[in-house]
Order: C-alpha cells, then sequence, then structure tokens
C-alpha cells in the first residue's frame, strides 16, 4: 500500500470508523467511571454529584473540578472489607490458576503427542464446551453438587459417606467451578507451545542418557514456558473480576470484588464506590494486561 | 511419531471426561420424566413440552437471538474495518491507543466493560433496553474478530494486493475482489465467534438491559437463583445442540474453502 502521507479515504475510513467506535464505546465509558468514582454519593437520580453540565460554561467547568473529591478512594481504605474481598479475589485467581496449571498441562502435553491424525479432533473436542454457554456449564455443576444430587449419590452408594454432604455454598463448589470453565483457556496456549516441541530434542536427552523425569524439567518446561505464561494470564486476569461462578456455587462469605462491586451498585445503589472499586481493580490488572498484551504483539510480529 | 503412551492416553481420557460429564449429566436429565433429579422415571419429552408453552422463555430466546445477530453482523464490519487498520494502516496516529483499545476488552473483567457502558448510557440519557445490549455486545465482540481477522492478514501473501494496486484497481475494489475472498473463513468465524460470544453473555447484559429486554442468559439466571429446575435442563440441551450444529456446519465450511485456497491463491 502507499505511504502514510497519502492514504486515500477508504483506508481512512477503515481506520475512523473502528477507532471512533472503540472511543465512543470503550475510552469514553471508562472516563466517566473515572469520574464518578471521584465524585460524591448524593440521594438523586442519577445517584452521585457533580453531574458535568456542558451548558454551564467555565464557571460550570469551575464548580465540577471543585467538587471532585477522594471520599470513595478513601473508604475504600478505610473499610476492611474492600482490602479482604480484593485480597480474595487475587487468592481465589491465583490457586485456581496454580490448579488448572497441574491438570491441564498433561492434557495438553498428551494433546500434542497424539498421532497427527486424530489432533484436529481432539482440539475440537477440548475447543467444543467454550462455546457452549458458560452459565450452562456452571449450571451442570449445580445438577451434580446439590443436595441430593449425583455426587452425593455416588458417595452414599460407595459408602464413602454415611450422610450428604453440603458442596454447593462452599469455596470448594467455586474452585470447581472457576477450574471447570476456564480449562480450555489453559489447555489451548500450553498445547500450541507444545505442539512446536521438536521430537528430536527429548530423543537427543534420553540418548545422552537424561531419566525421562529430569529431560521433562530440563528440556520440555523450559520450552514450553511461552505457552504456561499466556495461559496463566489468560485465566488469572478473568478469574479476578469473576462474578457469576462465586455467585452461583459459592456461600455468602466467598465475596469476591466483582460480587461487591455488583452489590455496592445495584443494592447499595452507591454508584462513586462502585466506580471506585472498578478503577482500583483495573489498576491491579494493568500490570499482568499489559505483560500478555505485549507477549502477544511480540508472537503476532513474528507470525508476519 | 512415537509410541502414543498409557499416561498420555489417561491423561486425555480423564480430560475429555472432565469437560463432558457434567454436560452429559445435564442432557440425560432433561429427559428424564420426573421432577426430582435423583429419580429416573423413564424417558420423556415433558420438559420440552412445557418449555414450548413458557412464553417468557421464547420472548428472551427471541431477544438473545436477535440481539446475537445484530450484534455479530456490526462486528463483523467494525472488526474487520479495525484488523485492515491494524495490519495495512501503517503508522497512523493513536495507533497505539488503538490497539490498546482492541485488546483490553479480550481479558478485562466483564463487571468493569459492563458498568462503565450503563455509566455511559445513564450520562447521555439513553434509555435501556434491546439496542443497549446490542451496542455494548458488539464493542465486546469486535474486539474478537478483529483479533481472529487480523491473525489471518499477517499471515496472508500482500503481493497479490500489491499487484492489483499495480494495475490500477482501485483499494476498496482490491479489497472487495481479492483480500475479502482470501480472508472470508476468518471472517465468517468471527462472525461466528461474535454470535457465541453474544447469546453466552450474563454479566454485560445484565448491567445495560433494561424493562423489556430480558435474555435468554438472564432469564435462566434468574431461574438458576432459584434451584435446579427441569426446564432449565431441557433449555439447555437446546442450546447445546444449537451450539454443536453451528459447530459442525462451520468446520465442513472451513474444510471446503480450504480445499478451494490453492486455487484462489494462484489466480
Amino acid at each position: 500500500m502507499k505511504d502514510a502521507t497519502h492514504r486515500d479515504w477508504t483506508t481512512r475510513a477503515a481506520i475512523f470508523v473502528p477507532y471512533a467506535w472503540l472511543i465512543a464505546f470503550l475510552l469514553l465509558p471508562f472516563l466517566i467511571v473515572l469520574k464518578i468514582s471521584l465524585s460524591q454519593t448524593a440521594i438523586a437520580q442519577p445517584p452521585y454529584v457533580p453531574v458535568f453540565d456542558p451548558a454551564a460554561g467555565w464557571e460550570g467547568m469551575k464548580d465540577f473540578f471543585a467538587a471532585l473529591s477522594l471520599d470513595s478512594y478513601l473508604g475504600l481504605f478505610a473499610d476492611q472489607l474492600y482490602a479482604w474481598s480484593y485480597w480474595k479475589s487475587i487468592q481465589v485467581a491465583a490457586i485456581s490458576t496454580a490448579i488448572l496449571l497441574l491438570i491441564a498441562y498433561p492434557v495438553a502435553y498428551a494433546l500434542a503427542r497424539a498421532p497427527r491424525r486424530w489432533q484436529g479432533m481432539l482440539v475440537l473436542l477440548v475447543v467444543l464446551p467454550f462455546w457452549t454457554s458458560f452459565l450452562i456449564r456452571v449450571y451442570a455443576w449445580i445438577n451434580i453438587l446439590q443436595h441430593d444430587g449425583l455426587l452425593n449419590q455416588v458417595l452414599l452408594a460407595l459408602r464413602i459417606v454415611d450422610a450428604p454432604v453440603s458442596w454447593l455454598a462452599t469455596d470448594h463448589a467455586v474452585y470447581l467451578g472457576i477450574v471447570y470453565s476456564y480449562f480450555p483457556f489453559m489447555v489451548l496456549p500450553l498445547y500450541a507451545a507444545l505442539e512446536k516441541l521438536d521430537p528430536a530434542l527429548l530423543e537427543a536427552a534420553a540418548d545422552l542418557g537424561c531419566p525421562p523425569s529430569r529431560t521433562f524439567f530440563a528440556v520440555t518446561v523450559p520450552l514450553s514456558l511461552p505457552g504456561i505464561v499466556a495461559g496463566c494470564l489468560l485465566c488469572f486476569i478473568p478469574i479476578v473480576g469473576e462474578f457469576v461462578i462465586p455467585d452461583l456455587l459459592g456461600s455468602s462469605s466467598t465475596s469476591m470484588i466483582g460480587q461487591v462491586l455488583w452489590l455496592e451498585f445495584f443494592g447499595n445503589r452507591d454508584w462513586p464506590v462502585a466506580s471506585a472499586l472498578a478503577v482500583v481493580l483495573l489498576l491491579i490488572l494493568v500490570p499482568p494486561i499489559l505483560i500478555y498484551r505485549q507477549r502477544e504483539t511480540r508472537q503476532l510480529e513474528r507470525g508476519r | 511419531m512415537k509410541r502414543f503412551g498409557c499416561t498420555n492416553l489417561t491423561a486425555l481420557a480423564l480430560g475429555l471426561a472432565f469437560l463432558y460429564l457434567p454436560i452429559a449429566v445435564l442432557v440425560v436429565n432433561s429427559f428424564n420424566d420426573s421432577r426430582l433429579v435423583t429419580v429416573w422415571a423413564g424417558a420423556s419429552l415433558r420438559w420440552y413440552r412445557e418449555l414450548a408453552n413458557d412464553a417468557a422463555m421464547l420472548d428472551a430466546a427471541s431477544v438473545s437471538f436477535r440481539v446475537a445477530f445484530l450484534s455479530a453482523t456490526a462486528a463483523t464490519i467494525l472488526g474487520t474495518l479495525a484488523a485492515l487498520a491494524l495490519t495495512r494502516g501503517g503508522r497512523f496516529r493513536g495507533r497505539l491507543l488503538f490497539s490498546g483499545m482492541i485488546y483490553a476488552p479480550l481479558v478485562m473483567p466483564e463487571v468493569i466493560t459492563g458498568l462503565s457502558l450503563l455509566l455511559l448510557f445513564v450520562a447521555v440519557e439513553i434509555d435501556r433496553g434491546f439496542w443497549t445490549i446490542v451496542i455494548a455486545h458488539t464493542t465486546l465482540t469486535l474486539c474478537f474478530v478483529a483479533v481472529v481477522v487480523q491473525s489471518r492478514l499477517v499471515t496472508f501473501d500482500r503481493s497479490l494486493e500489491e499487484a492489483a494496486l499495480d494495475l490500477g484497481c482501485p483499494p476498496l475494489r482490491t479489497f472487495l475482489a481479492v483480500t475479502l475472498p482470501l480472508i472470508w473463513p476468518a471472517v465468517a468465524s468471527g462472525w461466528m465467534l461474535a454470535f457465541a460470544l453474544s447469546l453466552d453473555d450474563l454479566v454485560i447484559a445484565s448491567f445495560v438491559s433494561g424493562p423489556g429486554a430480558t435474555t435468554l442468559p438472564l432469564r435462566i439466571y434468574s431461574e438458576v437463583r432459584l434451584g435446579v429446575k427441569p426446564e432449565i435442563n431441557a433449555v439447555c440441551t437446546i442450546l447445546i445442540a444449537v451450539v454443536a450444529l453451528g459447530l459442525i456446519a462451520a468446520s465442513l465450511l472451513t474444510k471446503r474453502s480450504a480445499s478451494k485456497a490453492p486455487l484462489g491463491a494462484r489466480m
């Protein structure tokens, strides 16, 4: 294509239209969140002050900036509950990601070693549940975990337990639901990395007398590191903000930050605090998101 | 290729069992005549019949499919343009911000996207309902489409486009006659991904929907919170069947176009 200085109108439109859409519906909304997080709670509709009023001109602008306050943020730091929810969310995300890595790695490894002609089919089988609604997948577990569900029936029949166990409304159920829902997100990046691994390297290690377990940790794991990092980030980041899974499977004491935000917004109608919660959540997630993005861009450039 | 091995086979079998067992239980239960999940009272289509009479659920399904169709179509157009801008646009002002905005929603928690869009709609005083869900879903899914199409565009032979341009073909016609036929499988799978994501979304829809626009996930969610219901098993089974059929159709289509691709490349 021609150089940047004289682009024709079609190329310009291709840039301008999606750009304008994203600014209007992604950047601008976020700036509004930022602004409301700096406002004060009010019993009004909308329930916050100050409201930006461009018609009031310069004086209005001055009032607007003068009325901005850090009250919501100070409230976040003052109340233990919020700090605890952030901590809980990060903890749940970190533990689930670790469990995911442990159980997805063998599956991804087996996929990459499977005979070529089956691989496409097997990968499709792993991806398929991702296409069904994740609400359905969480709901499927309620079927199994409920008081008279399949799991309790099996355990009772095998005489492992004497009375039905309450599985729902526990942290275990939340971890199970998260691991189940994010399983394909972890398997796929791992598979992509392991599939590129040259079997000749493993044979070389074996020929030189390296025992299989050492080959695994000295050759396979380091070479699949990009997949490990990508998979972990791809799971960790959204799990921190997870709302539906803890809401349906967890107890009222498993309050992850997504649930707290929801409650502040719809329950307490405290929009400034809800916005401040969102801003802080995003700030926590910015470093992992940036790392993830950098890796993705690098990979795309390499593919070029 | 080395021997597949017993451990690998076990890992794969366990992994797939973990993925499919809960779904299988749900599908089987949807055909259970009993209201209790624990008692098998013979196979029947009772819950499907009850579903056919559930006007609220059918209405929600119709809202969901219309939202998914409209937003997937808009997102495919915008996302394809965005992918073209990123790969063919060269260095334009604000490129970093642009690519940042494309990648952010892919991993950003949905509560943030939902909250921020809701606050926008309140600030500009748009009534929440059908169209606000369409806008929200378009914004989210266009980013997924852009990434899918972009990954096709970077591995694609640019000399074909350059030949057309050198021969005096205007850029718009070059795009329609050369680029689009070559990238259409990526565009089509982007549309399908957008459709599936829109059909799936609960969190964003719950923020931006209003009275009179209840999507299927919102409806299912409000029922599920009250406990397991056999009708919900039936709805979920139908949705799973729709998705499975769509995927089979898509993989057949891409196979056909893959066998045609060398022909296209020779032109």
